[in-house]
Formats: C-alpha cells, structure tokens, sequence
C-alpha cells in the first residue's frame, strides 16, 4: 500500500460521540477546530503530518467520549 | 449528627466527616471490596457505582437513568427544572442546542481580557497580606462577578448569587424550605429582568433567552428562568472550588508549585489534573426502570450518586489514580461529565481556571497552607475548599 517506511495517519471525529469537550482542540489545535456550537472537527481532510503525529495521538488519548478515530493508511 | 457509618459498602452516606474529609482514600479501600457501594438512608435507595466504565454507561443510558433529580437526598422533593440539565430527551436537546453558541471555545476567548481583568483587580486588593482565605477572598469572586457580566446584571448582586446558591445546594439536602423559599426570591429577580430585556435588549444572557425560541416558540417562564438559575449556581461554586482545590495542591506540594512558576507552559496539562484529581461535580440519576450495569442491579425509584469523580480515580483507567502528576499526558478525565450533558460551561470554566492559577503564581509564587488554621471542605456533592487559608512567603 504505502511504499515509504513512516506510517500515514488520518483522522476523524465522529459526530455522533463528540459532545465538546474542546480536549483535542486544546492539545492540537493545528488538527482540529471547534464549530459555532462548540463541536470538534478535523481541520481540511484530517491528514496527519508525521511531525504531528503524537499530537495526534494524544488527542485520541485523551477524548473522553471516544470521539476521535486515528487510521493508519 | 448522622448516624455513623458501620459498612460502608451498604451504608454509604456522602455526608459522613469521613467522606468530606478525604473521600479518595475512603473510595480506594471501597473497591477493593465492592464496585457499587448502596444505602438505604435515601428514599428509594441510592447506589454509588465507583467504576468509570459504569458511570460512562449510566451517563448514556437516559432510558433507565434520568436527570429529573440531580441531588440525592433523603426525601425526593417535587422536580423543580433547570433545563437542560435536569431535561431529559427529547426534550433536552432543543433546549441544549440553544444555550451551545455563547458557550462555545470561540466566544468563550472573548472573555478573556475581563477575566484577567477580574482575577488582577482581587490580586491588587490581597497585595501585602500575610495570610489569605483563597477560597472566601480569592476563588470565589472570579466565576460570580463572570456570571453577573455574562447576565448583565449589577455585579454588587453577587453576594444575592451567593447566598441563593448555598440555599439551593447544600443547605436543602436534608429539607426543601431553604430551597422554597430561595426559589420565590429568584423568581421574582429574574422576572423583572426579564421583562426589562424583553423591552431594552441588551447582548446579555437574559436578553437572548427572553428572545429565544424554540420550533418557532418562545420559552416559557418557567423554562427561563431554570436555565437563568442553573447558568447562576452550576458555573459559580463549581469553578470557585476547582480553584480552591488547585490551590491547595499547590499549597501542600510545594514541588508542584516550583515547577510551575518555573514552567508556566506546563499550567493547562497541570489544571487538567488538578480537574481529574479533585473534580467539583458529582451529579445524580434516578432509576426509572429497573436495569443492570456492569452486573450490577439498579431497581426503579433508586437514585444513583454519579460521581465523575469516582470515575477519574478508577485504577482500571488511570495508572496511578491517587498520585496527583502535573505532567500526565493520559487524562481522558471525566470531571465535566460524559454524555449530552456534559458541562456547557466548561470551556469557560477552564478559562478561568488556567487564568486564576497562572495570576496568582505570578504574583505568589511561594506560599503554604496557614499554620494553625484548618481547611474546610465543601460537603456532599461538591467537592473543593470552603477556606482555605494560605501564608504567603
């Protein structure tokens, strides 16, 4: 699939989970935004670039409600 | 005097000495033993579920768990609403979705400046002082003089917000009158704002509700003026506490402290800690079906004390759960609830509480907790000091 060594990552927010609790805007906010009512979203098509990484993967860390979903691509 | 608890794993009261005290050490010993402690000493029964994985699925099951009574107490009173937070759906979400907008990150940051503005102005009046009561002359003013902004009302009411508060919290656990007779008080408040907005519109809260509306109708009174009461007690002595709490930690971990005066870009990863460690919020359900949870019975008309605090100090979630780790980068905590009804304010309480704690180790980067005097502690379902007297060094 992916002939480079470093894995891609793509992520997501499920908006049927996230209830605005702001974490992952706050821990990485150059990945996701919050909208009028305070919900989460992935800024553009939610690619990771490899130095924000671990951003990344502490925001799923750290989502109460499980909201975030982290691939590998 | 309450009657003294003998086994805590059926007999659990929330407001035994030793629960205010020192609640994480009582809850610690408990789940060893049982992940659901009971108690017949409130009407219809209460269970106290300790397990974050229960407290998360209670918090989704609103089929068998409702918001209707968010206080156990001894006697279930009439319901007396604060939508949303006492909604249940369908009802709940109109009635969230409205009050989401002037909560949101966006237009919380608006308030910065005058947050800062408020915690610098009570810093200016302590300046010089030897000994401080952090929670009475600190904490406390910064959430009720927000509060009264974001109303526009006279911000000389905030004492009026305060003692209303304590009426309708902890002084009407054990009988509804002192909540009655606060109730009446509100009403009459908040009714003469809001017919004064409704005539003079302003860009405050009782001005957007009074012209809300929903499926094209306006709220009613009743409606109004619950939410005008919740936005006044739920922000208030839940975010004064957080503060207090953070204070005391730093107080009586003077390890924590230096690091943070040395490492201030550390103060938002440390307040979520201090926001798991010492959560504010416990909430309660009632059952209204009999269920099961994690295999755990819950019979109808029993009321669940819902302690998200509980939940940030499960061990199967947190490694470590009673050390206090100002770096901790794992912390999915819970302190503003799971579910629809999460906290709406808890981005501004967030705000405050980085802001307080980031102003007041700037201008008191040493201090400890004032020799001789005690801590008090709130009781019940709010956990934070009530005073909290400090030597500034």
């Amino acid at each position: 699939m992916n002939d480079e060594h470093e894995p891609r990552y793509i992520i997501s927010v499920n908006p049927d989970r996230c209830q605005g609790h702001s974490r992952c805007c706050m821990l990485a906010p150059e990945l996701f935004d919050s909208d009028d009512l305070g919900y989460a979203h992935v800024r553009g098509e939610g690619i990771v670039p490899s130095e924000l990484v671990d951003k990344a993967k502490l925001a799923v860390a750290n989502c109460p409600e499980f909201a975030i979903i982290i691939k590998k691509v | 005097m309450r009657q003294p608890v003998v086994d805590w794993t059926i007999d659990f009261d929330h407001f035994d000495p030793r629960w205010t005290e020192n609640p994480f050490a009582l809850w610690s010993e408990l789940r060893g033993t049982c992940p659901v402690a009971t108690s017949q000493r409130f009407e219809g029964g209460a269970y106290f579920p300790m397990r974050y994985q229960d407290i998360y699925d209670i918090a989704y099951d609103t089929e068998h768990f409702s918001s209707q009574r968010i206080v156990v107490r001894e006697q279930k009173v009439p319901i007396s609403g604060m939508p949303p937070l006492t909604s249940d759906p369908p009802v709940h979400t109109p009635a969230r979705r409205l009050l989401l907008p002037p909560f949101a990150p966006k237009e919380v940051a608006k308030l910065e400046p005058r947050i800062r503005e408020i915690v610098s102005s009570i810093l200016d009046a302590l300046e010089g002082r030897e000994e401080i009561d952090a929670a009475a002359e600190f904490a406390r003013d910064i959430p009720l003089l927000i509060t009264t902004d974001m109303l526009g009302v006279d911000p000389s009411d905030a004492p009026l917000f305060r003692k209303w508060i304590q009426a309708l919290g902890t002084d009407s656990v054990f009988s509804v009158e002192p909540a009655l007779k606060a109730g009446i008080e509100i009403d009459e408040y908040f009714l003469h704002y809001m017919e004064e907005r409704r005539a003079n519109p302003g860009s405050d809260l009782i001005s957007y509700l009074v012209h809300a509306e929903i499926d094209g109708q306006p709220l009613t009174q009743r409606h109004i003026i619950g939410t005008l009461t919740l936005i006044m007690a739920a922000g208030t002595e839940t975010t004064w506490s957080s503060i207090g709490s953070s204070l005391w930690h730093l107080a009586t971990h003077p390890e924590d402290q230096r690091r943070l005066v040395a490492e201030p870009e550390l103060i938002p990863t440390a307040i979520e800690e201090f926001l798991r460690a010492y959560s504010a919020v416990t909430m309660a359900r009632e059952v209204v079906e009999d269920t099961t949870v994690g295999g755990c019975p819950y019979s109808k008309g029993g009321q669940v004390l819902l302690s998200y605090s509980a939940a940030n100090r499960d061990p199967e979630k947190f490694d470590n759960p009673d050390k206090v780790i100002i770096d901790r980068a794992h912390n999915p905590h819970a302190a503003f609830g799971l579910g629809r009804h999460r906290c709406l304010g808890s981005n501004l309480a967030r705000l405050q509480l980085t802001i307080a704690v980031s102003e007041w180790l700037k201008r008191i980067p040493k201090f400890e907790l004032a020799p001789g005097k005690s801590v008090v502690w709130s009781e019940g379902q709010l956990y934070g000091p009530k005073e909290l007297w400090l030597k500034i060094k």
